[in-house]
């Protein structure tokens, strides 16, 4: 399992990074999300992974580390509002500037007056 | 029960929310943010006069005892930043009073103000890692709308880089935080730097230090990480750009100075070195940016950049002179820089423009101004007897006494290039003939006396505050000697914290 979930998290990294390295808004997006999921993905692997092991004292032989879901909860809950922010920035900033270049520029297309 | 550890990030809070339930009643709204940051200031000095009395406080939330809860912990450096936020809070209130639009208003100005300085105490105050996290995407969250408050072109350009270098920060802090996590089992900052300590011959602590290093560089906006500040500042309002001048930048060098004193300090000969390095090559770039630049704010943003250089030049060279100075460098560089934005405002509120080619003649019309202008400026550039000369003074000093003659040499040369470009500003905008007027130029409104005192009053309040460090500056010294002792000597924050006699209960 821990190699399956190692190599889940290092193609989300690896996909995200080509992504942010883009120049459009939309791909450099969807990056970021891929990034986040994968950092998601990391701080719930750093409980240790155990299978059949509840978060609760007691209620097994063995318990899993309750900690690090707390975390991920909360950088779920704040990554989502960030992608919710960026998402609605690019939109406006497309419309607005023409083109979804992050330097508002597009370097191909033929600039006319 | 030490309640005012916890006021400075409840007063914003709450004054956030009471200006949101006035969404409609504009004088409420203006209300509220100046009596909300004036309540600010006043916590931020009767924390900072009881942090300085008995010690570090700590404030267990939930009366869950360290480690297992939240802490919240005033040492000195935290309580000084608590101020400072005061100060800066309480100055912008009053100032975007008279240069916030209507327009702005509408869409949550003061709210969102009163949630970025709610975030910057948080971040100043807690004593958990991941707690520290939430408290920089609430800043973040609130800068993101403020700098695109308004909407025009440019703003929505800067927005862009500002927006997607800082979320990559983020994540790369959450991931150092998740490893951290992995290795020591615990959030809390006085426990890990506990733990770390027995965690011997690991590799991954330096890889940790690096990551931190890097996250809060971006934050800091330090060399190479430094290029979404110059895009984005220059093109909010002017009273979000002075915001941010301040305080945001510094919140990650407060992390930096926070994360390398207290808990990567085993290793200073491998991670305060590249910081050391780090440092000259951010002044170096950031005042060499500035001297291409034509625009007043622009000129400025790059400033910020490369006075970043000499606080992480003070935590690089740790020695207890060198923390006295970054402590004091940033005390200095939050009132100084602010302020010149708010003079920037000003200008431009006069004359409708921050190209320096499109100003001038205002020595001659308004010769206080001016002198208002100069005090900042040359204080910036560490003309004595202002503060920046103590401050550059107090940090060249211990990279003497270090034998750093390097980054020492950079740092004298980057003081004269910093001059050379406010004397550019200063000749371009106050001194020359001003420019022909184009036809196709908009009229500028004239200004009211009420709006003029509004604009005034801070200014003139900041550059007393600088004035005030460079005249009498032993009672600043004295605490920036003392907070630069607690930074130091971790196990005194240590013991605050995991100590079972200070467990306050809440």
């Amino acid at each position: 399992m821990e190699a399956l979930f190692a190599a889940a998290l290092g193609m989300l990294t690896f996909c995200g990074v080509y992504l942010l390295l883009r120049a459009r808004t939309f791909p450099v997006i969807l990056g970021l999300t891929l990034i986040s999921h994968a950092v998601n993905l990391f701080l719930f692997g750093m409980g240790r992974l155990a299978l059949e092991a509840p978060p609760i004292i007691g209620e097994g032989s063995r318990q899993a580390d309750p900690l690090p879901q707390a975390l991920v909860l909360t950088a779920i809950v704040i990554g989502f509002a960030m992608t919710a922010f960026v998402v609605v920035l690019s939109l406006r900033a497309a419309v607005e500037l023409r083109n979804d270049h992050v330097d508002g520029v597009d370097p191909d297309e033929d600039w006319r007056p | 029960m030490s309640t005012e550890v916890a006021l400075p990030i409840l007063i914003p809070l709450l004054s956030g929310v009471v200006s949101l339930l006035f969404w409609r009643q504009r004088l409420v709204q203006r209300f509220v943010a100046v009596a909300g940051t004036g309540s600010l200031l006043v916590s931020g000095l009767w924390l900072l006069s009881s942090v300085s009395e008995h010690g570090i406080l700590v404030m267990q939330m939930g009366n869950w005892q360290a480690p297992f809860g939240i802490s919240l912990v005033a040492d000195l450096l935290g309580a000084i930043m608590v101020v400072m936020t005061g100060i800066i809070g309480f100055a912008v209130a009053l100032y975007s009073l008279a240069t916030t639009g209507r327009g702005h208003e509408a869409f949550g100005y003061f709210p969102l103000m009163h949630l970025l300085l709610a975030g910057v105490a948080g971040a100043f105050l807690t004593g958990d890692i991941f707690n520290l996290y939430v408290w920089f995407e609430v800043m973040l969250v609130a800068s993101f709308a403020l700098l695109i408050l308004g909407g025009e072109k440019a703003q929505m350009e800067g927005a862009i880089k500002y927006v997607t270098l800082n979320l990559l920060s983020s994540v790369i802090f959450l991931s150092a935080v998740g490893l951290l996590y992995g290795l020591v089992g615990t959030l809390n900052m006085a426990d890990i730097a506990q733990r770390l300590g027995q965690v011997e011959g690991n590799g991954m602590v330096d890889v940790l230090a690096v990551m931190f290093m890097v996250a809060f560089g971006i934050k800091a906006a330090a060399f190479p990480l430094f290029f979404w500040l110059p895009a984005s500042y220059h093109t909010p309002p002017v009273a979000v750009s002075a915001l941010f001048a301040g305080l945001l930048t510094k919140v990650g060098v407060y992390a930096l100075f926070r994360v390398f004193t207290l808990i990567f300090n085993q290793n200073p000969d491998y991670t305060h070195e590249i910081l050391l390095w780090g440092a000259g090559v951010t002044m170096l770039s950031g005042v060499l940016g500035a001297t291409a630049q034509f625009e007043f704010r622009r000129i400025l943003s790059f400033h910020i950049v490369s006075q970043i250089g000499y606080m992480i030049l003070g935590l690089a060279l740790f020695t207890p002179l060198a923390i006295i100075g970054g402590v004091f460098y940033i005390v200095h560089h939050i009132i100084v820089k602010t302020n010149l934005f708010l003079v920037s405002g000003f200008v431009n509120r006069l004359c409708g423009s921050y190209e320096l080619k499109r100003l001038g003649g205002l020595y001659r019309s308004h010769p206080w101004l001016a002198v208002l202008f100069l005090i900042p400026a040359l204080s910036l550039a560490g003309v004595p007897p202002l503060s920046g000369f103590f401050a550059k003074f107090i940090v060249i000093r211990a990279g003497i006494e270090t034998e750093a003659y390097g980054v020492t040499f950079i740092a004298l040369l980057v003081g004269l290039l910093t001059l050379y470009s406010m004397i550019k500003i200063w000749a371009e905008v106050f001194w020359k003939a001003p420019p022909e007027t184009r036809k196709d130029e908009p009229e500028v409104a004239p200004i009211g006396q009420r709006e003029l005192w509004q604009m005034y009053l801070p200014i003139v309040g900041l550059a007393l505050c600088t004035l005030f460090i460079g005249l009498y500056g032993q009672p600043i010294y004295a605490l920036a000697e003392a907070s630069a002792e607690q930074l130091l000597d971790p196990t005194r924050y240590i013991e605050a914290v995991m100590g079972r006699s200070t467990g306050v209960t809440p």
